[in-house]
């Protein structure tokens, strides 16, 4: 068997490897040096060095951008994992209908983020039209909007990682502590989380990297509105690269620090939450 | 395990050949192959290699209403020519993203078009010296041609376009006929005070006028906002320019911001919109409004009879539809004309082969000089076509187009030049909308949104001269 997999290695790599590095490694190392160029075109362009990354810092929007994706960030990631939490510990009790409830709050999760983007803003903007405002009036409302957009989004996909967790929870484990005289509370915090820490890690992990790359509902639903205060640090290298001449390799520059920040956070994160796992 | 062996290496060869089936189609002329699939491929290849030797055109098309016009036209061109032309168009509002991506393609588009000076200094490396060209020669205004430093013509305009205040002559003449109208005919409105007291009479009267407001709404939606943050804020900076007798700044004063003000407020108090929601209306839902007799007045250009007469359930006769100067308050503004100008410029990418660039110039001189071309020049895309080729019944007949022409033909109204195409960048007038958006939301005060004028400008124009 053994033999047999390292003689079709090459065969059933090769193309997903080609088409990996294709789609992937290519772009990346392109933008990585496209990053220190000026350029209009990505195939014709003059190495300039470390003018790019100096020239993101010249205009406070970068920085601002940042800051608004870990306002949200902090927010949306608390929010949708204690609530798809609850979600699931509710979903996982014997009541009717759990698995009607449970296809319910995943389908969400179905619609593409742009439309998502569009339906939300109409259903706000309906309401909002009878304080006689819309959502890209007060850079709150859009704040307020995209929390409550992924929230309405996540928290199903999320909820299924944790219900698949805690059903895994060992019944004996749970019974033990009912005989010792645990109470549900206890039980919830001493036994369930740390067994369904590894999902907690795959969760954080999701929802962590999902924010922080938010695109589609970002541009969807204010499109940064009002003066790119909703705007995220996606939507302003995109708005770096392609809405402004002369900025494109700024914006390969922001990009390239945008992935350093994600990649390490999300690095940071997934090393801490490991360590809390415990082996069953 | 032999056997195996072999029909996996088979499957592998039969993808390979599916493979490179698929690419030699573009690369080389198809050999005689037998299979099916090359027989479809044969038949294109005729017309493939004519085009080897004469060139060929790809457009790249602005304007995504007009789109079906530019594709009959090439499909007709290629007819009586052979030359195959392929017209592709950007999405609305991605022109610059599509040509940046599609330049650096192999096949790159050959014609494509830039919006002004300050296109043309993204696009100088692209950009062909279309001096000798007979298309240049037939321009009427020479002067209106994007001329570089070493002058060479790198644009050339292909459309003349004004706008200004559109008005339904209709309800009008219902509100002058009204006791205690504050004037008696629409010719009377020549200043920004007449302007006023007209507008705000008119609103106290909405009701009795069967309107909903004076002015349509003022659209704020981002990427909707155009009209105020790139066309009506050319009236402050020609002004500005003429005092000062420049042509382009790289510090903008902002002198006539009152008179912005005058106008944009007027716009936004006097609309069937209230302020605070103006930031959800974009410029359909206006012209709509006005269509359907909802608003007296809307300010755009002569593109947008379209938009009016393609309107379900419009009540707007065509004799009904009018233009009117925007006035803003401005000394000597009674002479004031509509703004004319172009955005729109044919550049001939200067990296294209010498027989696709020569295709190129062949397919432009023959949709300006034909018969056919012409026809639909003018009957169908409704340009105002700034060229010596078209005889005085080849003007189009939609209303606006008339009424641009007759305040051009009027000697007494000086015309607007279109001095936003000096503006220094998308970002400055994006910039520029979203404080006007504030303002409207009553969140920032009106110094604030001079403020930003006079920073963003001049930040940008700073950040665009270390771009180059």
């Amino acid at each position: 068997m053994q033999k047999t997999l390292k003689k079709y290695f090459v065969i059933f790599t090769v193309p997903t490897l080609f088409a990996f590095c294709l789609a992937f490694i290519v772009p990346f190392a392109m933008g990585l040096y496209l990053s220190f160029c000026k350029f209009t075109t990505v195939t014709d362009a003059t190495f300039i060095g470390l003018k790019n990354y100096f020239r993101a810092f010249e205009e406070p929007d970068f920085i601002n951008a940042t800051l608004f994706t870990v306002k949200f960030a902090v927010i949306a990631i608390l929010s949708i994992n204690v609530l798809s939490f609850l979600m699931a510990l509710l979903l996982t009790r014997k009541i009717k209908g759990t698995n009607l409830f449970r296809t319910v709050f995943f389908m969400p999760n179905l619609i593409g983020g742009i439309i998502l983007g569009y339906i939300w803003q109409s259903m706000i903007n309906a309401i909002l039209y009878d304080y006689g405002t819309t959502l890209v009036a007060n850079a709150k409302f859009g704040y307020l909007g995209l929390i409550v957009l992924m929230n309405w989004q996540m928290i199903g996909y999320m909820m299924i990682i944790y219900i698949a967790g805690l059903q895994n929870v060992p019944t004996d484990l749970i019974e033990a502590a009912h005989i010792d005289g645990a109470t549900s509370w206890q039980t919830l915090i001493k036994v369930k989380i740390p067994m369904v820490m590894p999902s907690i890690s795959i969760c954080l992990f999701l929802t962590l990297s999902n924010c922080f790359k938010l695109f589609d509902q970002n541009l969807a639903l204010t499109a940064g509105a009002p003066s790119k205060k909703t705007a995220m640090m996606a939507l302003d290298i995109y708005n770096t690269f392609y809405g402004r001449s002369g900025f494109e390799g700024v914006g390969q520059a922001k990009a390239v620090m945008f992935f350093l920040v994600v990649a390490t956070i999300a690095l940071t994160q997934l090393r801490f939450t490991r360590s809390k796992e415990v082996e069953q | 395990m032999k056997k195996k062996v072999i029909s996996a290496l088979l499957s592998v060869a039969m993808v390979a050949t599916l493979l490179m089936g698929c690419g030699s189609q573009e690369a080389a002329p198809v050999e005689e192959a037998a299979t099916e699939e090359a027989a479809p491929a044969e038949e294109v290849a005729p017309a493939e290699e004519a085009a080897a030797g004469e060139g060929q055109v790809y457009y790249l098309n602005f304007k995504p209403e007009v789109d079906e016009v530019w594709q009959s036209l090439a499909a007709k061109y290629t007819e009586e020519t052979g030359v195959p032309v392929k017209v592709v168009t950007a999405a609305s509002g991605t022109y610059e993203q599509t040509l940046k991506s599609e330049i650096a393609n192999a096949n790159a588009p050959t014609l494509f078009q830039i919006n002004g000076p300050v296109g043309y200094q993204n696009w100088k490396d692209y950009c062909l010296d279309l001096k000798d060209t007979d298309l240049y020669s037939w321009l009427l205004d020479s002067s209106l041609a994007i001329t570089g430093e070493d002058g060479g013509i790198y644009g050339i305009p292909y459309v003349v376009e004004g706008y200004g205040i559109i008005y339904n002559n209709a309800i009008m003449d219902k509100y002058f006929a009204m006791d205690g109208a504050v004037v008696a005919s629409t010719d009377e409105i020549i200043n920004y005070d007449t302007l006023k007291a007209v507008v705000e009479d008119m609103q106290s009267k909405a009701a009795d006028l069967g309107i909903e407001g004076v002015f349509a709404s003022t659209s704020l939606t981002p990427g909707e906002d155009w009209r105020w943050q790139t066309h009506l804020a050319n009236l402050p900076v020609y002004y500005e320019y003429k005092d000062k007798k420049i042509s382009d700044t790289d510090a903008l004063e902002f002198t006539y911001s009152d008179n912005y003000k005058n106008i944009f407020d007027l716009y936004i108090n006097n609309s069937c919109t209230e302020p605070g929601l103006l930031g959800s209306k974009s410029v359909d839902d206006s012209m709509a409004e006005f269509a359907l007799g909802k608003a007296a007045m809307v300010q755009n250009g002569n593109w947008g009879w379209g938009q009016i007469s393609g309107v379900e359930g419009n009540t707007v006769a065509e004799t009904d539809v009018k233009f009117m100067p925007i006035y803003t308050g401005a000394a000597g503004e009674e002479n004031q004309g509509l703004c004319t100008g172009t955005e729109n410029f044919f550049c001939i990418n200067s990296q294209a082969s010498e027989a696709d660039q020569k295709a190129s110039i062949a397919f432009v001189e023959w949709i300006f000089s034909s018969d056919a071309g012409k026809a639909a020049v003018t009957n169908e895309l409704g340009f105002i076509a700034p060229f010596s080729t078209f005889e005085d019944d080849e003007k189009p007949k939609d209303p606006l187009a008339q009424e641009v022409l007759r305040y051009m033909a009027d000697s007494s109204k000086t015309s607007v030049a279109w001095n936003f195409t000096s503006f220094p960048s998308q970002q400055f007038k994006d910039d520029f909308g979203q404080a006007l958006l504030e303002y409207a939301a009553g969140s920032i005060a009106w110094d604030d949104v001079k403020a930003v004028v006079v920073e963003r400008w001049a930040a940008e124009k700073a950040a665009t001269a270390q771009a180059e």
